[in-house]
């Protein structure tokens, strides 16, 4: 007799409480909770996260603390979203995951991208790069001031391991007046970056991946599509031949080339419909 | 060492080996649908595809339980008139590449799969079986008459190989198979999902938010062998066994039941899409060790008396 596990470990639902609630912006907060297996995500894995009687939705990992806790950094943009964020301490919610590819750590100098909440998988990724002792540069963007996150930890970073942080916002209300990917170029044309890492609108990153291959820099980078199951069954979140959810989330640059037609330009829906991005 | 051959014909089409992706796993690009044929499968089932686009249901549609995976996804699809783009982007596929229909009437299914077939699919497989979605799929696949009609209309409208897809959620699955033939179903594939569903404790509530869903993986295998036993001495027609298959082994065990191919679906979350050539392997070592040269010749053995 063959007793197989017929199971995924991670994969398991598990309810947690939140434990706390942080207001990183108007309309963006952190909610930590506890469960062993989110602790131990890689930068850039995400889970999927079940508001009950609302909605289950992927989400990256934004910090794992040592004694078990996790987090999750959400911006209301739908009914999902918005339900996660006015939920309280206390609260349920299920988890499942961490699923996907992890970003990896390079050697010397990295080049960090990330605009609005594509700032949560980074922000992980930030922290995990300067334990390694990578020289790490940052480009936080945003619309405006309102929108920037993690602010107070990007400057302590800053402060106390020397990491160069800049702030962009497109009404120049705080830091540099103007897009990330406009900063970034001109720190390419005159330095050398082992890596780019990037997370945010896809229209961005396909603009950081441009820049990647004109000035011959590695990229490893943090994709999003509609998904359903999470475990590489469902079809939801294809791109070209790839499953977002157990390819990627995070694509380096030998994939990237390879889905390059599809990047910033086109995904499917929750219908199947391939539309323009 | 004699060569062992894998290669199957079911219903007019010939396949390298019996494995087979099945309908409503990954099957929703023509990319996608690539990668499993790359991988190893000999043939492709599409995720099923309607008249009319659908969302689907909001999640969770997909989740674990004990012994498999339980989904109610709501046959989200972009309707076949867009998806015919998808069909046309695999006209150079090696292996047969088999279109999944539904639809909520005869003529529905029927006008459906005459589309599939205008743009390319090498046969249709008709959903009488989905068991989450009202109007449609198991709701109206467990009635005979209901699936005559439905098998009789695509029928009358295409000229390539029609499956049916049973449902096991009915008291006589060869009952409904033999409907099925009797209208001119060129195959029937056995078995879809079975109606269930989990509830969470901690928050009281359905954890699928259609609260009902369709259960797949290790838990129905034995249904389903099942299912496909009492097909074989039901109808003459070929019969393609799916259902928590995971292994090499499972694949046989349908085989000697009666099916002379095996589509997998489930298993492929735990196993990758290597899955179909890890099969393909196991089978022909079992066929080669028990002296059989072509694995045509292990189907329905079974039955023996």
């Amino acid at each position: 007799m063959r007793l197989l596990g017929w199971h995924i470990k991670n994969n398991m639902l598990r309810v947690v409480k939140i434990l706390d609630i942080k207001t990183e912006n108007p309309s963006v907060k952190t909610l930590f909770f506890r469960d062993e297996m989110c602790s131990s995500a890689g930068p850039g894995q995400f889970i999927m996260v079940w508001i009950p009687g609302i909605d289950e939705i992927p989400l990256s990992i934004s910090s794992t603390r040592p004694e078990g806790s996790s987090s999750i950094t959400v911006a209301e943009v739908g009914e999902a979203t918005k339900a996660l964020t006015r939920l309280n301490i206390g609260d349920l919610i299920g988890v499942r995951g961490p699923f996907g590819s992890s970003f990896k750590v390079t050697d010397g100098r990295a080049l960090v991208i990330g605009g609005g909440t594509g700032m949560a998988p980074l922000m992980m990724l930030i922290n995990r790069l300067v334990e390694e002792n990578v020289e790490v540069t940052v480009i936080e963007g945003a619309v405006d001031s309102s929108k920037l996150i993690f602010t107070e930890e990007l400057k302590a970073l800053s402060e106390n391991y020397g990491v160069r942080v800049f702030f962009t916002t497109e009404d120049g209300s705080y830091g540099v007046k103007g897009l990330a990917t406009n900063l970034a170029k001109k720190l390419l044309r005159r330095e050398r970056f082992n890596m780019i890492y990037t997370c945010g609108p896809e229209k961005m990153i396909r603009k950081v991946y441009n820049m990647a291959r004109y000035y011959s820099v590695e990229l490893q980078t943090s994709l999003e599509r509609y998904m359903r199951c999470a475990i590489g069954i469902c079809g939801s979140c294809t791109i070209g031949k790839y499953r977002v959810c157990t390819d990627g989330p995070v694509f380096d640059m030998v994939r990237l080339r390879e889905i390059e037609k599809y990047l910033g330009a086109y995904r499917y829906n929750e219908r199947g419909e391939k539309v323009p991005i | 060492m004699i060569a062992i051959d894998l290669r199957t014909r079911v219903a007019g089409l010939d396949m390298p080996n019996p494995t087979m992706l099945a309908s409503g796993i990954l099957g929703t690009t023509a990319d996608i649908l690539r990668e499993a044929a790359n991988a190893g499968a000999g043939a492709v089932v599409t995720k099923s595809v309607g008249l009319k686009p659908r969302e689907g249901y909001p999640n969770p549609t997909v989740i674990q339980v004990e012994c498999g995976f339980l989904n109610a996804v709501g046959l989200p699809n972009p309707g076949i008139r867009k998806f015919v783009d998808e069909i046309r982007g695999l006209r150079d596929l090696k292996v047969p590449l088999i279109v999944s229909v539904f639809g909520f009437s005869p003529k529905e299914y029927a006008e459906a799969a005459r589309l599939a077939v205008e743009a390319g699919a090498s046969a249709v497989e008709l959903n009488l079986s989905c068991p989450h979605v009202k109007g449609t799929g198991a709701e109206i696949g467990q009635d005979p008459q209901t699936v005559k009609l439905i098998v009789k209309a695509v029928k009358s409208r295409v000229n390539r190989p029609v499956f049916a897809k049973l449902t096991p959620n009915t008291s006589s699955i060869s009952n409904l198979a033999e409907a099925a033939v009797l209208a001119g179903a060129d195959a029937i594939t056995a078995i879809n999902t079975v109606r269930a569903m989990a509830i969470d404790i901690e928050t009281f509530r359905p954890i699928l938010a259609n609260k009902f869903g369709g259960l797949s993986g290790a838990a129905i295998k034995p249904i389903a062998v099942r299912c496909v036993y009492e097909i074989y001495e039901a109808v003459n027609v070929p019969i393609i066994g799916c259902g928590g298959i995971r292994d090499w082994r499972d694949a046989v065990e349908f085989m000697l039941a009666g099916a002379c191919a095996v589509q997998i679906g489930s298993a492929i979350a735990l196993e990758g899409l290597s899955i179909f050539k890890k099969i393909c392997d196991g089978i022909s070592k079992f066929l080669e060790r028990k002296g059989f040269r072509s694995v045509n010749e292990i189907v329905g053995l079974a039955h023996k008396k």
